[in-house]
Parts: C-alpha cells; structure tokens; sequence
C-alpha cells in the first residue's frame, strides 16, 4: 500500500496550525526519522499518516495496492495495554485485523518470543514494567505484519538498557521487511536508526535530508540551529 | 435507653433463631433488590459504555439528566410505577401492582440511573487513555465499548454492589408498589417501617441489623474485589 502520498496537508485546531502544507511522498525503503523541536508538530503528523487524525486540508493517500489503513501499526510514547495477558493483548490486536483464530495463538507465540516475553506471557500485561510493556506493544504490532509501522518517541520513558531492547527490535521488525517511521527526541537515536531525516519546525517541513548529510552538513539554517542546540545533551 | 437495650437482645434472639418470619422477609429482599440489580445491569453498563464512547447530538444534556437521576426519589418512582401498573394505568392488565414482580420494576427504574451515570463515568476516563490505542487497532465505537467494559470490570463490580445497596436499603418505592403485604411483598426496609410504628421494636431491630450487616459485607466485598485486581492486573 505504500508509498504514502500527503499533498498539501494542514491540520488546524481553534485556528491554530499544528501542520502546515506539508507535501511529502513516504515509501519503502528507508528508515524514515521525523525530528523537530518540541511542538514542531512531529507526533501530530504521524497520526495524520496513521489515520487516527483527519488533515483540515489537503490529502493523504495510501498509492499502492490493496490500499485502506489495514496493514500499518503505530506503537505510541507510552504503551496503552489491556486488563489481560500479554499474550491475550497481542492476540488482541489479531483478532481486530480479522487474522483466524488458530493463527493468531501461533502468531502470539511467535513474536513474544522474538521480543523476549515468552515467560512472562501468561502475566497481565499491566504489572510488567515500563521496558517490558514497550516490548509488549512492538509485538502487538508487530503480530499485524505491518507494511509500515509507526512509532511515536517509543523510548521516551524508557531507561537506557531498556531503549536498546527497544532500538534492537526496531532493527528486527525492520529486517522482516517492515518500513519503520518514527520521531525521537534523540538524536543519538535518529543517528542509530534512521536512514534519512524529516525535519519539522512550526508544523512545516524544512527538510529531508540522508541521515550522514542531515548530521553534517544540514541543508536549512533551522536544521543547523537546532543540531548545534541540541547535540550536546543528545 | 433500656427498651433499646431490650429490643436489641430480643432482636439478636431472633437472627440466632432463625426466625421464619425474619428469614422470609430478608429472602424476599435479596430475590426482589437482586432481580433489579440484574436487570439494571443488563441495561445500564452498555448504556453507560455507549455514552462513554458514543458522540451524538444531546449528549452532554443526557449526561447531566442521567446523572441527576442518580438522586431520583424512591416514593417518586414508586408513585410513578404505582400509576403504569394500576387497574386504570397503562400496564393495568398485567395486575403487577402489589406482587414482587413490582417492586423490582420499581427498584430497577431507581437504579439504572445509578449503574448507567457512574459506569459512564468510570469507562470514559478509561476511553481517555485507550481511546488512541484502540483506534490504532482498529476498534470501531462498539469493540471499543465492549473492551472498555471488560476492561473496567472491576470498577463496575463496585458500581453494581452500589446499585444493590441502594436498591435492598430503599423503602418509599416497594411500599407504595409492593404494598407491604405479609408474606408477599413484606421486604426488609418495608417491615422496618410498619413495625416500627406498631411498636414491635425487636423485629424491626433484628432486620436493621440484618440490613446493616448486609450493606457492610457488600462495601467490603467491593472493596475487597477492587484491591484485589489492582494487586493482580495493575
């Protein structure tokens, strides 16, 4: 279904613009990091893509085939899970992409293995810890076999250790052939998982730029400022 | 203070004894406040859920209605059945009025407000915080509602237990559609009240203290379900 395709796409709330035309075509391929200040309108442009948000104007379409929001997942800051098990909240997300019955129970088991939750599986998912539940919601989206996946700032509240379970699974999802898009407020992070930058400010998109070049040798002056501002706490 | 005194070991004498009387009165109380609580469930807690989720024209008036009837009085619906049921009312000719079938038309009437206003409110502030992960997944207004519903379980246990208690502790309702029949709709709250005015002051003392135990078991009930599951499920 991809590549995702947004053409002049503004989203307005009480007349305020969180996005401003933003054009921007998104495929497969590269790992896609939205950077921006705070307020830049990062996480706000990522539910528009996702779907859970309708742009004031402009469009966004899904181009490929068997297009519709289906096959994409979003994995947010903080993980939302259900009064059950872990395996139960995975199975969970199936049921509502209409995967059958037995393939899901195979599918659970499958990815709370990969994601090294297995022996905590029969556990309610809300009495695992922060790092845990993070992984949790990776494999909840994961068992969707995502075209793209969405992650909004998924280590924010994570310790360090933590955050590498989290961007080791990133590059696992990834490596099965899943496009990742995600915003970070770590630039460390961008560096470590994206392959190429969208830097937002003020809700427009500044630039996009591979990820070598955009640490470098950034090509709008807010890019800069905001690397030379930032770097030394990333 | 020495009646007090009196009626209170006379009172005790009787529970320890059984009396057939005071069983009587206390199993019809608990079928007739029971059969209301269940029917104010079956209808209330979709109802509350559906509120909670549900975005339509006049919703916020019937917020305010619905949580205003919580304090609805119980001789005002008894009055109000008490006209649907009589010979010349609307229902006349199922000649309810005075049978037990009664009482709990009038208990289930005075309690839905209650289980429908505080369900409501303890599945919205749920809704809050899953609103977008639901969404991410899929769920349409009814999945959403029906996993809030059991996701709140153990809230609704002690909005239910709550409903129960105001329904087994209301007497204004089932004494004007019940009638106070001996052996037929005499129930606790009713009892209470005529033997208190013919001075039969054990009997009346031996069901409040019934009635008051029975109030205290189910708030410690609740209570107890609530901890419980916050330890278990977080």
């Amino acid at each position: 279904m991809l590549p995702l395709v947004l053409d002049q796409v503004s989203f307005t709330v009480n007349g305020k613009t969180i996005i401003d035309r933003i054009s921007i075509e998104i495929g497969t391929g590269p790992r896609t990091v939205i950077l921006g200040p705070n307020g830049a309108g990062k996480s706000v442009l990522m539910r528009l893509c996702h779907g859970l948000l309708r742009p004031t104007s402009g469009s966004i379409v899904w181009r490929g085939e068997n297009g519709g929001r289906r096959r994409q997942a979003m994995v947010f800051q903080r993980p939302v899970m259900l009064r059950r098990s872990a395996r139960a909240n995975v199975v969970y997300g199936m049921k509502l992409a209409g995967v059958p019955p037995r393939e899901r129970e195979l599918r659970a088991s499958d990815v709370l293995d990969a994601v090294g939750l297995a022996d905590v599986a029969e556990r309610p998912a809300r009495v695992l810890s922060g790092g845990e539940q993070q992984r949790l919601a990776l494999a909840r989206a994961w068992a969707l076999g995502p075209e793209v996946l969405f992650l909004d700032e998924p280590t924010a509240n994570l310790d360090p250790a933590a955050t590498r379970d989290v961007e080791t699974l990133v590059g696992q999802i990834r490596a099965s052939g899943t496009k990742i898009v995600m915003t970070t407020h770590n630039l460390g992070q961008a560096k470590r998982l994206g392959d190429e930058i969208l830097f937002l400010t003020q809700g427009r998109l500044v630039e996009r730029t591979p990820v070598e070049r955009f640490f470098t040798k950034p090509a709008s002056v807010e890019a800069d400022a905001f690397i030379r501002g930032e770097l030394p706490w990333s | 203070m020495i009646e007090i005194g009196q009626a209170f070991g006379a009172a005790a004498t009787l529970i320890a004894a059984r009396d057939p009387e005071l069983v009587g009165i206390v199993l019809l109380s608990l079928r007739v406040s029971l059969t209301a609580v269940v029917f104010a469930s079956i209808l209330g807690l979709p109802l509350g859920a559906a509120i909670a989720v549900g975005r339509f024209p006049g919703r916020r008036a019937l917020i305010v209605v619905l949580n205003s009837l919580m304090g609805l009085p119980p001789v005002v619906v008894g009055l109000l059945v008490y006209l649907l049921l009589s010979r010349a009312g609307p229902l006349g000719q199922f000649g309810m009025l005075f049978t037990p079938a009664a009482m709990v038309v009038a208990q289930t009437i005075l309690i839905l407000p209650i289980v429908a206003a505080l369900s409501r409110q303890a599945i919205e502030d749920a809704w809050q915080e899953y609103r977008e992960q639901l969404r991410s997944l899929g769920a349409g207004p009814l999945t959403a509602a029906a996993t809030l519903l059991w996701d709140t379980r153990f809230s609704l246990v002690t909005i239910v237990l709550a409903g129960f208690g105001r329904a087994a502790a209301e007497v204004g309702a089932v004494i004007i559609v019940g009638g106070n029949i001996d052996g037929v709709t005499r129930v606790m709250t009713t009892a209470i009240a005529l033997e208190t005015s013919k001075g039969d002051l054990p009997l009346a003392m031996g069901l409040g203290i019934l009635l008051l135990s029975l109030v205290l078991a189910l708030n410690a009930a609740a209570y107890w379900v609530k901890e419980a599951a916050q330890r278990r499920y977080g």
